[in-house]
C-alpha cells in the first residue's frame, strides 16, 4: 500500500493512525464525541489486524491508570477521550506526567457540565493545560492525524518522556467527512520507529520503584525534573514537524502564520476555526485590507518568544479563545499571549473574545466584526473594551 | 544501560542527579527504612503460651510483620508492623494469643 486520498472523519483517521502504529496497549472508554475512535480500534483488535492489547476499562479514571502502568511497564500506549472523561482523569493526567510517561491520548474537545452539553468547545483540555501534558491542537482530520502520528515521536523522545494530548473539535472535526491523506504504513512504522523504554517495569535485571512517596526531601526535586522534559520539548516539536514535513509533505511548527508578512491586524486562534477565519481573510485580502491570522498548533509548551515576534510586527491582535478561565484576566490563549507580549516596548493593542461554547456556531460574519473592530482600534488607538463574547445573545 | 545512582547515594542530590521520572533504582531499600516508625499507636503482642500455629496471623498480616520460623509463629516484626490489629481480631484460639495493647511512639 502506497500514500492514498480518502474520505474520513477526525474520529476514523485517528483510528487509522492507531492502526497504522500498532501500540502495545489501547486503554480507553468510550464517550461523546470520541467514541468512535475507541469502537474502529476495538473492531482491528477483534479482527486481528493489530495486536495491541486493548483494555475496556471501566471508566476513563481507570483507563488513564491502565495507560499509566502499562507505561511503566514499558509498553507504547495510546488512549482517546472527551470533556467529562477527561476531567474524569484528572488526578491520573498528573501521575502520567509526574512519572515521564510518553503516554499519546487523542482528545476530541469538548464542553464541560454544567449545563450537559455534547458538542465543540476547548474548556476540557484547557482545565488540563498545567496538568504537565504537552497540548497540540489540530484544525481538521488531515492534521489530527499528521499531529497524533507525530506525537508518538515527540513524547518518547529521549530528552522529551512527557505525555502528548493531541485534540481537536468535537463533531466539527471528529464528525465531518473530509478529504485527507493517508500515508503509506510502512512508512508511518518507519517514521515513528522502535520504542525504547526506560527503566520499565518488565526488567527484573533493573529492579525499580516508579512513583514512591516523597516528602520533603526530594518532592521539589522531582518537580523540577520533570520541568525539563517539557522545556525540552520545543527543539524536538520543530524536528519532529520538519522531519515529518520532508517525508510527507506537511511540513509543522509551534503556529501556522497566514497571510501575515505584511499585516496590521491579527487574529490569534486555534483549531477548527481556523478554516472559516482564513476564507474572511481571504475575501477580506481582496479588498485590500491588511489582515492576518495566526493558528496556535502547540499550546503546552507555549511558544511564547517565537508568537510574540511574529504578533509584535502588528498594530491590533485579537485572540479568539473557545474556552473561559473564570476570574482570570480573560480566557487561557489570551492570558498566555498577552503576557508573551510584555517584554516587548513595541507591542500592539491586544483584546479577548470568547466564542464557539458548547459548539456555538462562528461564522465569516464574526470574523468580518472583529476584523473591523481592530481596524477601529488601530484608527482610534483606543481599546473601549479588551474583553467580549462572540454571538452571544446579550 | 548505565546504572544510575540509587537515592540512597543521592541523599543530597540536586535535581539534575535524580533519575528520571521519580523512578527509585534501590530496590530493597525498606531494609533500611523501617516503617514501623509510624505504627497506629496500638502495637499487638505475642502470647506464646496460647499460640496454635495456625498461621492466620501470617495469612491476614497486610505487611510481612508476622516471623515465622519452621511452620511455627515466632514472634512480631516491629520494624515493619502498622498496628492495624488484624491479628489479633482473626486469631482463632481461645484465649487469643495477640493482643493489641497502647503504646507512646518515639519517631525517629
Amino acid at each position: 500500500m502506497s500514500s492514498k486520498i480518502v474520505t474520513l472523519n477526525g474520529n476514523l483517521a485517528i483510528a487509522e493512525a492507531i492502526r497504522q502504529i500498532n501500540p502495545d496497549v489501547v486503554a480507553a472508554y468510550p464517550i461523546t464525541p470520541s467514541t468512535s475512535i475507541v469502537e474502529a480500534v476495538a473492531q482491528y483488535v477483534a479482527d486481528g489486524v493489530i495486536d495491541s492489547e486493548f483494555v475496556c476499562p471501566e471508566s476513563e479514571h481507570s483507563a488513564m491508570s491502565v495507560c499509566i502502568g502499562a507505561a511503566a511497564a514499558g509498553g507504547r500506549v495510546t488512549t482517546a477521550t472527551a470533556s467529562q472523561g477527561l476531567a474524569l482523569m484528572w488526578e491520573m493526567l498528573y501521575i502520567a506526567a509526574g512519572l515521564r510517561l510518553p503516554i499519546v491520548a487523542a482528545i476530541v474537545n469538548r464542553s464541560l457540565s454544567a449545563p450537559i452539553n455534547i458538542h465543540g468547545d476547548h474548556s476540557d483540555t484547557m482545565g488540563a493545560r498545567d496538568s504537565g501534558w504537552i497540548q497540540i491542537y489540530s484544525e481538521n482530520a488531515q492534521e489530527a492525524y499528521d499531529n497524533f502520528i507525530q506525537a508518538f515521536k515527540i513524547a518518547e523522545h529521549p530528552d522529551v518522556r512527557t505525555p502528548v494530548m493531541v485534540t481537536f473539535d468535537g463533531f466539527i472535526i471528529s464528525h465531518s467527512l473530509e478529504t485527507m491523506r493517508i500515508e503509506d504504513d510502512e512508512e508511518v512504522k518507519e517514521f515513528v520507529g522502535e520504542y525504547f523504554p526506560i527503566y520499565p517495569l518488565l526488567d527484573t535485571e533493573t529492579p525499580i520503584t516508579a512513583g514512591p512517596i516523597d516528602f520533603t526531601d526530594f518532592y521539589f526535586e522531582h518537580k523540577r525534573s520533570q520541568l525539563e522534559g517539557i522545556e525540552n520539548a520545543p527543539k524536538v516539536i520543530e524536528e519532529v514537524g520538519k522531519e515529518f514535513g520532508k517525508r510527507f509533505g506537511r511540513a509543522y511548527g509551534f503556529f501556522e502564520e497566514y497571510k501575515m508578512e505584511d499585516a496590521e491586524v491579527a487574529i490569534l486562534l486555534m483549531s477548527s476555526a481556523a478554516g472559516t477565519a482564513k476564507e474572511t481573510v481571504d475575501e477580506l485580502r481582496e479588498k485590500g485590507k491588511k489582515v492576518g491570522l495566526i493558528k496556535l498548533r502547540v499550546f503546552r509548551p507555549f511558544p511564547a518568544q517565537k508568537l510574540a515576534e511574529s504578533l509584535a510586527k502588528v498594530k491590533a491582535v485579537a485572540v479568539l479563545d473557545r474556552a473561559t478561565s473564570p476570574g482570570a484576566q480573560g480566557a487561557p490563549l489570551f492570558i498566555e499571549t498577552r503576557s508573551a507580549l510584555f517584554d516587548y516596548p513595541k507591542r500592539p493593542k491586544i483584546i479577548n473574545y470568547i466564542y464557539g461554547l458548547g459548539g456555538r456556531d462562528i461564522t465569516p460574519q464574526h470574523f468580518h466584526e472583529v476584523y473591523a473592530e481592530l481596524e477601529r482600534i488601530v484608527h482610534t488607538g483606543k481599546v473601549e473594551q479588551y474583553y467580549g463574547y462572540i454571538n452571544l445573545r446579550e | 544501560m548505565k546504572k544510575a545512582k540509587t537515592l540512597k547515594e543521592l541523599k543530597e542530590a540536586t535535581w539534575q542527579e535524580l533519575p528520571i521520572g521519580t523512578i527509585n533504582l534501590d530496590a530493597g531499600n525498606s531494609l533500611n527504612n523501617f516503617t514501623g516508625t509510624w505504627r497506629s499507636g496500638k502495637k499487638p503482642i505475642f502470647k506464646k503460651e496460647n499460640c496454635i500455629h495456625c498461621l492466620f496471623c501470617w495469612v491476614y498480616c497486610p505487611d510481612s510483620a508476622i516471623i515465622v520460623k519452621d511452620g511455627k509463629m515466632v514472634d512480631i516484626d516491629y520494624n515493619y508492623c502498622k498496628g492495624c490489629g488484624i491479628c489479633e481480631v482473626e486469631c482463632p484460639s481461645k484465649p487469643k494469643s495477640i493482643e493489641m495493647v497502647k503504646e507512646e511512639l518515639t519517631f525517629s
